[in-house]
Order: structure tokens, then sequence, then C-alpha cells
């Protein structure tokens, strides 16, 4: 139907943005994969950070990529008080109730963040935001092409942080036996804040890394969670490999589907991919972290 | 028993008295609002609230409703009444659909809650992009008053029609409560493999229940219609009646059968107080419906309804856990 | 009644049931004992439906039940308990009574009034408003062995009901399973409590590492060098006939 460059454009747009999704998905696996928890007020800290990396770059003049550094910092705290003080302490531990508590937070969020700013649409142009690469005729955006490495370095560290340090080893111990954990002295409370601090800081990063090339509003976030719960059960539960997998694939599905649907149905093949896997493999899913 | 339906009774009798009492259009479009708002929840608490199955999808079944209703009004001219009945079923068939597709994949607790969501966002995409459903554009019913198009230039006579639909699934609300069928509902709400154990067909309970909770809440999806004339893809389908519907039941008290009609109300009334302290400022009320939800889970899990009983026990000799060994002094009171 | 018939069941590597036999006569007490991890659970687990079998059947009066959920073998007049008891903790023991009892009455009332009924007979018609989380851990088991009488079974099958209740409770409940039996009810009852399975039982079988080792009266099967080694590890029958003769 569409010349195969067309094809292989939307193809190559679809990884490039399929790699920050998997970005985003990594912190929410992560946290799944630890506290067995799903974090549906993910999608609201990444409009948070979005707003953030605007508000740094109009305000202070902070290029985003610099921002990296303070924003993955200050999210880790955030991340870190908001699992102590708020979904801990709330949902007693009970995992219908942490949906529900993380529903309420995003709902909070989200209308917080329209107060402030209403629901206009705000966005940053800096040097390399239009800035185009050519590789064997395609012309690939700068921007995202450096989203891509980001998100790929982030998932290696991440990696590494998990399998070669001691704080990735308490983080693991407390994934697989939080009695046991316990038992030998772990303080299992603050593995807790420290993972989902690891979380929502990587969203920062996602957010640094996509914020040259995208917009922020109060509900940009809603668009991204059911994708990265997609990307997330796709690439197995608490799985990071299978989280940039997973977004990779997500990325093309959508870039194509918009080619061969249109944009107004471009997600519907993410939702029908989500259910699908839900339905089809549940076993899988609670087979994974039963 | 009969106090259940007892109390339902004064709850219907005060609501059906106030257009008597207020004449106020503003006060009558908050009660008309908040009672299709009752009324969605009615249909979450069912199956949600009684059967522990939390959905965050309900606007599957607010949507089919509407779209039903609309599609068979608009295109094809049909009575409304017809439409309603059409609506209703409509949303019967997508309760079961959804059910039977989640249910027998064995989905539960978060699982099955997000892969409702993703059932209504499908739905909703489709409404958006079809030019059967109006695509972007939405639908627009004509605006035609009489008793027979369900449309009425009094407001007073739609917070009655509302009312009873209210009542109609109130009353049957209690009389699940004390059937079979709820005690089974119940029963797999609590712990699936012990209702299993007694003979409960744990499936068919759940199946039941969606299904019966999606024609509640599509039948409130075709007052919404029928009210404001005007229905999209973001209105119907929108995540946000699912989460008024969720959110109503677990304010006012989750399986409770008066617990949709007293969280629909006290949380709006609260948004109303907030919106006139606060000023104009959007979100505002919806901000703090959050807090509200985050309290009720953390510190509330009865709700509303929950907290009166608490009080109500106060002081007296409450069914105290049994512990032989070491007997509590406790202060009988001589009241 | 209830036959077993060369039951098998896996769990990926480990096989918890090995080609296991057992069959219930109707009218009988039947006891099923064995060391802890000898599949005992998971045998009733099957034979109730929550388990499918890897190989083998059950059949219950003649017909082939292996296929049927464990809803419909409820119906047909299987009822177990669970060994870690599973209340439905928001509700209070009338309630979880008669969830069971409504599997033979339709009516809330009917259904409430066998609870209140059921109740009384296991002891505890005092705690009917109390939740059920509120019961001690003997309370408990009676009520798990309520819930199970209320649906009226053919055939009950008791998973540890007097595991962890004291000797005065454990006298309490005896003669109430004892009536049980003595109004038609079959039982097979798994058990620690020796003393209880000598007193009720009139046939035992007796499972190791998943295999039927030994069955036959309670007496008999005690004295099972076989049984013994199982209990106490290889040798020990030998053992303590050795000193049973060194003391004669
Ligand atoms: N669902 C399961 N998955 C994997 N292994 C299981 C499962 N259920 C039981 N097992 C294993 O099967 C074996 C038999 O367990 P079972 O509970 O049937 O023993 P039991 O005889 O009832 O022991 P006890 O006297 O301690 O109750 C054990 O090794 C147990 O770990
Ligand atoms: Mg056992």
């Amino acid at each position: 139907m569409y010349p195969i460059s067309i094809v292989a454009e939307a193809m190559l747009n679809g990884l490039l943005t399929g790699a920050v999704y998997a970005l985003i998905a990594l912190g929410l696996t992560l946290v799944y994969g630890v506290l067995h928890i799903i974090n549906f007020a993910h999608g609201a800290f990444l409009t948070v950070a979005m707003f953030a990396v605007w508000a740094a770059y109009v305000f202070l003049g902070l290029d985003p990529y610099l921002a990296i550094v303070p924003l993955t910092i200050l999210f880790f705290a955030f991340g870190y008080v908001v699992q102590r003080f708020v979904i801990g302490p709330a949902s007693h531990g009970d995992d219908g109730n942490i949906l529900l508590v993380t529903l309420g937070l995003s709902i909070i969020i989200e209308n917080v963040l329209l107060a402030l700013f209403q629901s206009d649409t705000r966005s940053i142009s800096t040097d390399v935001s239009f800035q185009v690469l050519e590789i064997g005729g395609l012309l690939i955006s700068k921007a995202r092409l450096y989203g891509f490495l980001g998100a790929v370095v982030v998932t290696a560290l991440l990696w590494l942080l998990l399998v070669r340090t001691d704080t990735g080893k308490a983080i693991r111990a407390v994934a697989k036996e939080k009695l046991g954990a316990q038992l030998i002295g772990i303080d299992v409370k603050h593995v807790f804040a420290v993972t989902f601090g690891l979380g929502t800081a990587t969203l920062a990063i996602a957010a640094c890394l996509l914020m040259p090339t995208f917009y922020v509003n109060p509900r940009v976030g809603g668009a991204f969670v059911l994708v990265a719960f997609t990307i997330v059960v796709l690439g197995g539960m608490g799985s990071i490999t299978g989280a940039l997998a997973g977004g990779l694939v997500i990325g093309v599905v959508e870039s194509l589907c918009s080619l061969y649907l249109g944009d107004s149905l471009g997600q519907i093949g993410i939702f029908i991919i989500f259910i699908l896997v839900l339905l089809l493999r549940p076993t899988g899913l609670f087979g994974a972290r039963a | 028993m009969t106090r259940g339906y007892l109390s339902i009774i004064v709850v219907l009798a005060i609501l059906a008295a106030l257009p008597f009492l207020v004449a106020s259009n503003v006060v009558l479009n908050f009660v008309v609002f908040v009672l299709i708002i009752t009324l969605t929840a009615q249909g979450w608490n069912l199956l949600g609230g009684v059967g522990g199955q939390n959905s965050f999808g309900h606007a599957a079944f607010f949507g089919t409703g509407a779209y039903v209703s609309a599609m068979l009004q608009v295109h094809y001219g049909v009575n409304a009444w017809v439409a309603l009945a059409a609506a209703i079923a409509g949303g019967a068939v997508v309760g079961w659909i959804i059910g039977f597709l989640s249910f027998r994949a064995g989905l539960k607790g978060s699982y099955f809650a997000l892969v409702t969501l993703a059932f209504a966002e499908v739905l909703r995409i489709l409404a958006n992009a079809m030019e059967f459903t109006g695509g972007a554009a939405g639908l627009l019913l004509k605006l035609d008053t009489g008793f027979w198009n369900l449309q009425f230039s009094s407001r007073a006579a739609f917070v009655w029609l509302a009312l009873f639909f209210v009542a109609l699934a109130l009353f049957i609300s209690q009389w699940i409560a004390n059937s079979r069928f709820g005690a089974h509902l119940v029963a797999v709400r609590e712990n699936e493999e012990a209702a299993k154990a007694l003979g409960v067909d744990v499936l068919a309970v759940k199946l039941r229940a969606i299904t019966i909770s999606g024609a509640i809440t599509a039948t409130a999806g075709c007052l919404y219609l029928q009210y404001f004339l005007y229905i999209d893809a973001n209105i119907a389908y929108g995540v946000w009646i699912s989460i008024e519907a969720l959110l109503a039941a677990m304010v006012g008290g989750r399986g409770l059968v008066l617990g949709p009609i007293i969280g629909a109300f006290s949380l709006h009334g609260l948004g109303e107080v907030t919106k006139l302290a606060a000023g104009r400022v959007p979100g505002i009320d919806l901000a703090v419906y959050g807090a509200v939800l985050i309290l009720v889970v953390g510190f509330a899990p009865g709700g509303i309804l929950g907290l009166i009983n608490k009080l109500r026990f106060r002081g007296r000799p409450r069914p105290e856990p049994e512990k032989a060994a070491t007997p509590a002094p406790k202060t009988e009171e001589a009241a | 009644m209830l036959e077993v018939e060369t039951v098998t069941k896996r769990f990926g590597g480990l096989v918890a049931v090995d080609a296991a036999s057992l069959e219930v006569r109707k009218g009988q007490i039947v006891g099923l004992i064995g060391p802890n991890g000898a599949g005992k659970t998971t045998l009733f687990a099957v034979i109730a439906g929550f388990l499918k079998p890897t190989s083998g059947r059950v059949v219950l009066e003649g017909e082939d039940i292996t296929g049927e959920a464990p809803h419909i073998r409820a119906r047909l007049g299987i009822a177990r308990t669970f060994q870690i008891v599973q209340p439905f903790a928001g509700l209070n023991v009338r309630e979880n009574i008669a969830v069971g009892a409504y599997l033979r009455h339709r009516s809330a009332a009917d259904a409430h009034a066998k609870a209140d009924a059921v109740a009384h007979r296991v002891g505890l018609g005092e705690d009917l408003a109390k939740p059920a989380s509120s019961l001690t851990v003997a309370g408990r088991k009676r009520l798990e062995l309520a819930r199970a009488l209320a649906t009226e079974p053919k055939l009950l099958l008791l998973d540890e009901v007097l595991a962890g209740l004291n000797p005065s409770e454990v006298r309490d409940i005896v003669p109430v399973i004892q009536a049980i039996r003595e109004d038609g009810v079959t039982i097979l009852m798994i058990e620690h409590v020796m003393q209880a399975v000598m007193n009720l039982c009139e046939q035992v079988y007796v499972l190791s590492q998943g295999r039927m080792i030994s069955e036959g009266a309670p007496e008999k099967v005690c004295t099972d060098p076989q049984v013994v080694e199982a209990y106490l590890g290889k040798g020990a029958a030998e053992r303590l006939a050795r000193m049973e003769t060194g003391h004669a």
C-alpha cells in the first residue's frame, strides 16, 4: 500500500518513540517487580516531571539535557517520600487499595496541575529540537535519537544497579522474599521507598528526553499510563530487559497503526494488545510473581 | 431486612419532596446530575462493592447505554423509551462480554481493573473515530419535550424520572442483598476458594453480577443523554465517569445498598462547597475527590455509612473478639 | 461411595501424589494419615475438584467425576474443609454458614434457619452474630466444619479439623463428628491426632511421599513397620521392636 521507504520511516520513528515508552515503563515494572504493586499514578508523575522540565527551561533557562541531573535527584526524593508517607500508610499493603490510592494521587496531581496551568498545552524548543540527521536516506530527528540512546543507557544502568550494587541486592532480596529479607535485617519499608524513588527518577529522565520534541499539559500523562502498562505486561511484569523490548514493540505497533488506520485510531492497537496479553497469558503474568 | 427497605424509602421520600421545597434550577440541575452519578455508581457497587471486582471501566457501560439510545433515536427514529430498553440490554450484553472474557481468563484485582479500563478506552477510541457514532462531533438529540420522548421541560419532572430509576436500582440492590445470589456474590468477594467448596459457581455469579451492573450503569448513560441531549466519546466513554462511579460507591460505603446515593450526594456537595470557597479554579473539586478517595481507602474503608455505624456502636457492647484467655474488662452500659 | 483410582498429581518435577488409591464405603469414617508433606491435602484437593490429577480417576457412587468442577462436586454431595481455614472474614458466623446452606435452600429464611441449626450442632450457637474474623482457632475450625455441614453432604472431607486445638477442645468436638456420622454422612478425615483417629475411624489409609503404604484397621496400621518407618525414619521399626523385646 505504502512505499517501503514510508513504512521504514514509520518503523524507525516507532523505535525511537518506543525507547522512550520503554523508559517510562521501566519505572513501572521496577516498582511492580519489587513491591508487587501497580502504580496508577505513574502517568501523573510523568506529567509533573514534564512540567518540571518545562519550568526549569522557561524560568531558569536550564537546558532539558542538563536538567537530567538535578531532576533525577529531586524525583528520587519525591518518589521516596510519596511511597513512604502516603501510599504505604494509606494502603495497608493491600494490592487493591494501592491501586485505589494511586488512582487518588493521580486525580489530585492532574487537577492541581489543571488549577495551576489550565488545560493549555506547553512546549519548549531548544537548539536540538529541529535538528535532523540523514542516515541511509531516512531523516531522523536528533532529539529523538538522543531520547533513544538515553533510554538504552538508562536501562543498562538500572540493570547494573540491580545486579552489581548492594542496594540492588537488597532490592532483589525484598522482591524475592519479603519476610526473609526482613529477618536478615533489611529495612523493608526503606527498600520499598528507594525502589519507588528509582521508579520516579527514571520518569524524570524520560521527561527530560521527551520535552525537546513533545508537549505537556495536565492530562498528558494519562495518555502514557495504559501504554506503559501494556509494555509492562508484554515484557513480563518486573523484567527490565522485557520493558525495553516491549517498549520498542509497542512504539512500532503504534506507529504502524497510525500509518494504516489514521491518527485517531493509532492507539487502539496498543489497547487491544494489552487486552489480549492479559486475557491470553494471565497465568504467565501471575506466574511471574505468584 | 425490613429496616433496609425502610431507610431506602426515607431517603427516596426526602429526594422526591425536594422539587416541592426548592424551585431553584441550579439546585434541581445539581440533583439530576448527582442522581445520574448515583445510578452509575449503583451499577458499579453491585460488581465492585458487593462482588469485590473493582472496575476502572464502567464508562464502557455508561457509554454503551448513551450511544445505543442515541444512535437508535438519531439514525432510526426509534421511540426514546424503546431506545432506553435497548440501551439497557446493550449495557447488559457488553457487561456479559467483558465479564466472560476477563473472568474466564481468571483476571482479578488490579488486573481486572486495568483490563476494564482498556475495554472502555477501546470503545472510546472507536466511538470517537467512527462515522456511525458521530465521530468526534458526537451525537445530538433533537429537542422535543414530552413524556413519550423522555424529555421534560420541567427540571422537577426529570428529578422524579431519575429518582424512579435510582429507586428501582435501590430496590433491586436490597433484594439482591437478601437473596441467595447476593450471599454467593459476597462469598466470592471474601474468598473464592471457600465459595467453590460450598457449591458456588464462581464464574456464573460474577457474570451475573457484571451483566446486571452493566445494565444499571447503561440506564444512567441513557438518562444522561436524555437530560443533556448531547454526547460525545469523551463524555460517554470517558475515564471521568468510571472514576465517578467508583468514587461515589467507595465514599458512601462500598457494598452497601445506600452507599452510592450517600456517596454521590456527599461528594458532589463537598465539590460545590469547595468551588464556592476556592472560586472558579478548574479541577479544584476533583482534586478534593482524589484526596477523599485516599482518605477513605486508608482510614475509613467502610465509607461514610461505615463511619456512622461505628459511631452508633460506640459505648454499646459491640461484638468483641472472643479471647477466652484474657477476659477484657468491658464497661457495660446500663442504658 | 468414593473410589480414588491410582491418582497421581505432579507439581512440575515434584510428585505430590503417586498412584494413590483408596476406597470409602457408605457410612464409614475413614482416616487418612501420613507424615507432613505426604500429599494428603493434595489428594483431598483432587477429590474435591480443586486440582486436576495428572492421571487417575475419582469415582463417586459409581460415577466418574474426575472432570467435574468443585462446585458441581459440592452439589453432588462432596464437602471439604480447609486445613488452612478460609473463613469469609468480613461476614459474621451466621452469614458464613448460610453460604453453605444456600446450596440446598433457595430462600434466605430457610438458609438462615439451617445455618442456625448447624451452628448449634457444632457448638457455635452463641457466636452467630460475631464476625468470623473474631473467632479463636478452635472457633474457626468449628466454622469450617459448620459451613461444610450446611451443604448437607453425603461425603465429608475433613482436613485436620483437630489440629491446633487443645485436648479439651478435641474432647468437645470428637462427639460432634461421631454424631454427624450417625446421621448417615460418610466421612474421610485427615488427622494427625492419633488418639482421635483411633477413637473415630474404622479404616485408615497411610500416605507417605505420595504413596499409599498401608491400609486397614487403626490398630493394625499403627504397628505396621512400614508406617513406623515412614514417621520415624529408616530402621526405626527395627529399633522399636528391639526396645519392646528388651522391655518384655
Ligand atoms: N500448589 C502446589 N504447588 C507446588 N507444590 C505443592 C503445591 N501444593 C502442595 N505442594 C507440595 O506437595 C507436597 C504435598 O503437600 P500436601 O500439602 O499435600 O501435604 P500434606 O500431607 O497435606 O502435609 P501436612 O501434613 O503438612 O498438611 C509438599 O511437598 C508440598 O510442598
Ligand atoms: Mg495437609
